[in-house]
């Protein structure tokens, strides 16, 4: 098997949660999809880092999940502020600036 | 020797076994997650395919991340998104009602393109004519990962190593901020809580909420608690239970006293 198989696997959990993102409404469900698409992102670096033979990769991968780490938490301490005063976790009820 | 360094980066049958099994399985998932209607499932879906990648981490001669996948990911981040989803609430559930007229289909198209042009772009270029094997991680691993990444993060990485820090602090900041409530009415003694509680047919905000079940003439938590005059109170229930229905009218839960005296005749 080859180790480029891992980047094919990589690709279709970043177009699912890319087409999660897009189709769902629920805000926490979309974060979820987002953090699929970090960690597929993160597959991919390092099967580049074993395809390449140094450790580059998986160094710039630890640092994907420290990024992502802080993203989870203020994402959802904004979701929970937005249900404080709206009552809904749903992106479509967010509509303040609509015109 | 010369095979040798041409079969480093080629993984072997155990390896391709163990992908094949968990490859389809955390595509799979990730179809769940995307289709699963309640988000308890599809936090579940994200869980199980975490877990796998951190399996493909540790196959990839990177043990490190693995394991930092399993505590930072499947243990903090899921922890979190679960709890969140708890404070939230499970009944929120999805609305299917689109509000951009074809959005849906046009997302799914731009998806499929996506994947399309992902795939395609990766199966152009691992065609190639001149294909070098893959190097394999052997000679970067031999004082062990641990190892051989520290010595890249405190050296070549060491100023993003502590803007990352600095982000940390940051974040655990604005987290901090975001979740501030600011007081706008005074807070309530002791004293004015006690006296509201006493007060002639109130409810709230002194006292606690009856619990389900107490005072009435079944034990279980879908069936509201009798007031001491006799009537349900149907803020005993639990609002998940209510939304998932099945559950009883309160008036059907009153103490009348006609029915309680055939009750008691028989």
């Amino acid at each position: 098997m080859n180790p480029a198989n891992y980047l094919f696997v990589s690709a279709l959990l970043f177009t699912i949660g890319a087409i999660g993102v897009l189709t769902r409404r629920n805000s926490i469900v979309i974060f979820m999809c987002i953090e699929l698409m970090l960690n597929a992102a993160n597959l991919s670096f390092v099967t580049f880092a074993r395809i390449q033979g140094n450790l580059d990769g998986q160094v710039i991968a630890f640092f994907t999940m420290v990024v992502a780490a802080c993203e989870v938490v203020v994402g959802l301490a904004i979701i929970v502020s937005i249900y404080r005063s709206r009552r809904s976790a749903s992106v479509d009820d967010v509509n303040l600036l609509k015109f | 020797m010369n095979t040798l360094a041409l079969t480093a980066g080629v993984t072997g049958t155990p390896e391709a076994v163990l992908f094949w099994i968990l490859a389809p399985l955390s595509v799979l998932a990730a179809f769940g997650m995307v289709l699963a209607k309640k988000a308890v499932h599809s936090a579940l879906f994200l869980a199980y395919i975490m877990i796998s990648l951190a399996i493909f981490y540790m196959a990839q001669d990177a043990p490190f991340l693995g394991i930092v996948q399993i505590v930072v990911y499947t243990g903090a981040v899921m922890m979190l998104f679960l709890f969140i989803l708890m404070l939230v609430g499970v009944d929120s559930s999805d609305s299917l009602v689109e509000t951009i007229r074809g959005q849906r289909l046009a997302a799914i198209l731009i998806g499929l393109g996506l994947g399309v042009l992902l795939v395609g772009g990766l199966g152009h270029a691992l065609s190639g004519s001149v294909q070098s094997p893959a190097v394999g991680l052997d000679t970067a691993n031999i004082d062990g990962n641990v190892q051989g990444l520290a010595a890249l993060l405190f050296s070549r990485y060491v100023w993003a190593f502590e803007v990352v820090s600095a982000l940390l602090v940051t974040a655990a900041l604005g987290a901090m901020v975001l979740g501030h409530r600011e007081r706008t009415t005074p807070r309530r003694t002791q004293r004015q809580l006690s006296q509201d509680r006493f007060q002639e047919g109130s409810q709230l905000p002194g006292s606690t909420l009856p619990n389900p079940g107490v005072f009435s003439r079944h034990n279980a938590v879908d069936v509201p608690a009798l007031l001491p005059d006799g009537t349900p109170a149907p803020s005993s229930v639990s609002r998940v239970i209510k939304a998932r229905g099945g559950v009883l009218p309160p008036d059907s839960f009153e103490l009348k006293p006609e029915s309680e005296e055939s009750d008691e005749s028989r």
